[in-house]
């Protein structure tokens, strides 16, 4: 029973993940094939004058660029199956390697800012709804509405000018410090080049699971049963820690997961700001400087992050919830 | 059965300690005098009114329950009978003193002698005065039943009495282990009730506690109610169906538009009512199928359009002009109350 | 006894009072808040396209200079006063927002009832549409319509249009499908009126409110969005004085303490951001009764 449920859960989802990601794919595809930039353009940079026509050519025959787009695209799509989303024309390297080394990096910056905002925004919320009203309430509030109005890369820029120009608390940018090879940075090293992107991707994060988690919680408390708990005689934390908790937890967790998509956009800028090397420097590279494979490899991965964010969210409701977890028993 | 005792005790235990009181009692404030004289519980007068946004941003009130006067006494079960949406729930929320912030209250409510100020009231609920709630919607969605019912339990090893009650109950093991939404309409009903008894509370109140039931839970829980009745709990029972009051109550108040038109001994509802000393009271019981079967014209007034002298006059074919102009005060009448001027 | 009819008669009056003020305040605060937002906006609006491109000119011997009576936001490495800069950028900001979030809100509109009324299979198809806008990050999609689009402000514009609609056109269906189940409007149905018919004389002018709200709570999305892309250096020419393009420019002097650069614009940016937020939610408080009880 609970094998087959499990079965038809993974089976609906591929399936509709397969769907999507075909559709992206073909339409990504279709999109910058229609796009007035040229490839070659874009792959020899500036020195356009001094190659001639004839070199154009190979190069537009080794990129598979003379084909119909028709041709082109089955090209693509079956390297794509294969695994092989083609090679970064900015990095001269295969753009799933590039992918890959990006991302963890950025996964670290991701992976904190999503924590520490999940837990500081779940509390927050928690703490404005218990005191709905009040100035702490007032004050999480406009805190939170104000940070959803404040684009990302501004609050990266002004924890910039106070904690790395004023303060010097940090180092202004670059992921390493320049001249140091890579591998040779410390862990440390590391960890500072982190802290003020993590805190900026944190602090609006914060925002969303806040504002859900207060108002998710204000239903809870206007319910029946929180009614039927004070006049059982609860009140105050015990009655929050006894059914207000156990009842926000799981949306403001399943909440969490479906914020891939704006964490990702986040991160983008953030890097940005920092000039943090991840996954997020190397889009905008892509996109500015015309890397046609690394900007569909990175559309498909984001896409497939925003998916895999969904998936956990559904199948916590699906295999956690109580309430959907076994079917109904009568 | 171990706890319904319990309840007796625990009402005896409350007189000795009002026989050598103040030099005992730690609560000074709470006197508890002789219950023959005192009613374990006596709203008088009570109004409830909420204040509310309207379309535009202005403000009206409305008046959800308008001087009422109610009381129950130990090992009694009182009816309150009224249709829906008559703010019937209202004043079990009143006395509980769980109503939502925005409301003006007025008037008296006595527990034991005791008024029942907000302080006394988050003492006593939950201890003293247990709620049972309507529906399984007041059970948390999230939390397994029978944790809920040992939340409820004040004294003892709460997972042995809540087993004892569940035994009793014919409630199995695995019941404990049940979310509310696995529960069918009898095992809901008989969960409710399991939370009050846990409590041991001396006055419960129940709100609606048999809606669209089979015969055989309504008989169960009218047995239930009757048991915890004999063993000296007071019991308000709050509902729309005249016909289960009629078979559990000892007196019925009758509600209308937020107040107590009426309240009789459960024996004056016989024959064609003539017994019965208000216009209302009377319509509803010849409005019962084996009676007459005859519907009362109109429609009871929302709580925004409230007439001005006796809330029924409206509908009432006995009505003068007096009716119109003052609302009746509550009067004593072959021992029973009516709120009629012309009630004789 | 007597203790406690004092008590509740005390609450009675600090209820009365408390609620008092209460009415008082939401009613001046929606009302002022309402009207001090879009007094802003507006000003902001008309100061942008009164003031001439003559302020901004270079100026090199006043370059550099930090915020003083005479250059409120101080001045840039070209002697531009930031002022002036960013009231125009700002301009340009709502300018861009305003056109993407109507192009926006009307594919919504368009594919909402399209969903609701046009039977199952279009239904299905507009969810999966949906779903598939929403699969990819807004960023990313917007970094991919702009380089597509070759950059500029068309690119801006088109971007921004084609990532906003879904979530509207989500509320636009649910509110259709609650119309459309309603009983008046199953029996206009069953008298032989036609669904074009019902659509346009029975679901349409309930969806011009909720329109009118979606389209409002669109622009500070929209204008994020746009100074986002700029600042990535997507979107407008670095001539025109765009908020992204004045902020991304900043970041090269902001090691030198010209922190002004940034500050201000931002600042202006976030006010403008929510004073948008501001209107569509107390335009929604009106439109919607429900939650005119809160």
């Amino acid at each position: 029973m609970r094998i087959k449920r499990i079965s038809t859960f993974i089976m609906n989802k591929s399936i509709r993940m397969a769907t999507l990601l075909i559709a992206v794919c073909f339409i990504s595809f279709v999109l910058i094939s229609a796009s007035p930039i040229d490839p070659v353009q874009s792959y020899v940079g500036a020195d356009m004058t001094r190659v001639g026509s004839e070199q154009r050519e190979k190069i537009a025959e080794h990129w598979g660029l003379d084909k119909s787009p028709a041709e082109q695209f089955i090209n693509w799509g079956s390297s794509l199956i294969r695994g092989d989303l083609g090679t970064s024309m900015i990095f001269r390297r295969p753009v799933i390697e590039v992918i890959k080394t990006r991302f963890i990096s950025s996964l670290a910056l991701m992976g904190t800012a999503w924590l520490l905002s999940g837990v500081i925004g779940f509390l927050l919320g928690n703490v404005a709804a218990m005191k709905q009203g009040t100035w702490i309430d007032k004050l999480i509030k406009g805190y939170c509405l104000t940070l959803a109005s404040t684009p990302t890369f501004w609050i990266g820029l002004f924890l910039l000018i106070v904690f790395a120009v004023w303060l010097g608390w940090f180092p202004i940018g670059l992921g390493v410090p320049a001249g140091v090879l890579s591998q040779d940075v410390t862990l440390i090293e590391h960890i500072k080049h982190l802290i003020l992107p993590a805190i900026t991707l944190s602090l609006v994060g914060v925002s969303n699971v806040a504002l859900h988690t207060r108002q998710k919680l204000l239903e809870v408390l206007s319910s029946d049963y929180i009614l039927f708990a004070r006049a059982r005689g609860e009140k105050g934390f015990q009655l929050f820690w006894r059914h207000g908790l156990r009842n926000v937890a799981l949306p403001a967790i399943t909440l969490q997961f479906t914020s891939f998509s704006e964490l990702f956009g986040g991160a983008v800028l953030a890097e940005q700001v920092f000039s943090y090397p991840g996954l997020g420097q190397i889009t905008v590279q892509a996109g500015l400087r015309g890397d046609v494979p690394l900007l569909l490899g990175i559309v498909i991965f984001s896409a497939i992050f925003v998916f895999i964010g969904n998936l956990i969210a559904d199948a916590i409701y699906y295999f956690v919830d109580p309430r959907t977890r076994g079917g109904r028993a009568i | 059965m171990l706890s319904i005792q319990k309840c007796n005790e625990k009402t005896i235990r409350m007189n000795n300690r009002a026989v050598n009181n103040d030099a005992k009692s730690s609560n000074t404030d709470r006197k508890t005098v002789d219950n023959s004289t005192t009613p374990l519980l006596n709203v008088h007068d009570l109004s409830v009114s909420f204040t509310q946004y309207t379309r535009g941003l202005n403000q009206k009130e409305l008046k959800v329950i308008t001087n009422l006067n109610v009381s129950i006494n130990h090992g009694e079960i009182l009816a309150i009978v009224g249709s829906s949406g008559s703010g019937k729930s209202l004043l079990a929320h009143a006395i509980l003193g769980i109503l939502p912030a925005n409301v003006i209250i007025s008037g008296n409510m006595d527990y034991k002698g005791v008024s029942l100020i907000p302080k006394i009231q988050a003492e006593l609920r939950g201890k003293e005065i247990a709620l049972i709630p309507q529906s399984v919607n007041f059970l948390d969605p999230l939390m397994k039943v029978g944790k809920q019912v040992r939340s409820s339990v004040n004294n003892g090893n709460a997972t042995k009495i809540q087993r004892n009650i569940f035994q009793r109950y014919n409630l199995e093991d695995k019941v404990d282990h049940m979310y509310p939404f696995q529960l069918s309409g009898g095992m809901t009903r008989r969960i409710l009730v399991s939370t009050a008894i846990a409590n041991e509370a001396q006055l419960i109140i129940a709100d609606e506690p048999t809606p669209g039931l089979d015969t055989g839970i309504v008989n169960e829980t009218i047995r239930t109610f009757r048991e915890l009745a004999d063993k000296g709990c007071g019991i308000m029972l709050i509902t729309h169906d005249i016909e289960t009051a009629l078979k559990i109550a000892d007196r019925i108040a009758v509600f209308y538009a937020g107040t107590t038109v009426e309240i009789a001994p459960v024996e004056d509802f016989s024959g064609n009512g003539n017994n019965l000393r208000h216009p209302y009271s009377k319509a509803l019981w010849k409005a019962l199928p084996h009676n007459d079967f005859r519907p009362i014209m109109g429609h009871q007034p929302p709580p925004n359009r409230l007439p001005k002298g006796c809330l029924f006059a409206p509908r009432c074919d006995k009505a003068t002009v007096e009716c119109h102009d003052i609302l009746p005060k509550a009067s004593s009448l072959r021992g029973g109350m009516v709120r009629c001027i012309h009630a004789s | 006894m007597n203790l406690g009819r004092k008590n509740i008669s005390m609450i009675k009056i600090n209820n009365i009072k408390l609620s008092i003020q209460k009415k008082l305040n939401r009613r001046q605060r929606t009302l002022v808040i309402t009207i001090v937002a879009a007094i802003v906006l507006t000003s902001i609006l008309v100061g942008g396209l009164l003031i001439s491109d003559q302020r901004i000119a270079t100026n090199f011997e006043q370059k550099n200079l930090s915020p003083s009576i005479e250059h409120p936001f101080g001045t840039d490495w070209l002697g531009r006063d930031m002022f002036v800069r960013t009231i125009k950028g700002l301009t340009l900001s709502i300018g861009v927002g305003t056109l993407s979030a109507v192009i926006s809100a009307g594919i919504a509109l368009t594919l909402g009832l399209l969903s609701a009324t046009m039977g199952k299979w279009m239904d299905r198809f507009i969810t999966w549409l949906v779903d598939l806008f929403l699969s990819v990050p807004h960023l990313i999609t917007l970094i991919l319509i702009s380089f597509v689009l070759g950059g500029g402000m068309k690119g801006v514009i088109v971007g921004v249009s084609l990532t906003h609609w879904p979530s509207l056109t989500r509320i636009i269906r649910a509110e259709v499908m609650q119309i459309r189940s309603a009983e008046y409007v199953q029996i206009s149905r069953k008298l032989g009126r036609t669904r074009k018919w019902v659509a346009i004389h029975h679901i349409l002018p309930h969806l011009i409110p909720q329109f009118f709200v979606g389209l409002m709570l669109l622009f500070p999305h929209a204008i994020l969005h746009e100074a986002a892309i700029t600042f990535l250096g997507f979107g407008l020419s670095p001539h025109k004085p765009a908020i992204g393009i004045i902020l991304s420019e900043s970041m090269r002097y902001l090691s030198t303490g010209m922190w002004w650069l940034a500050f201000f614009p931002g600042i202006f940016l976030i006010m403008i951001i929510r004073g948008f937020d501001i209107l569509g939610e107390n335009l929604r408080l009106l439109v919607d009764p429900h939650n005119a009880h809160n």
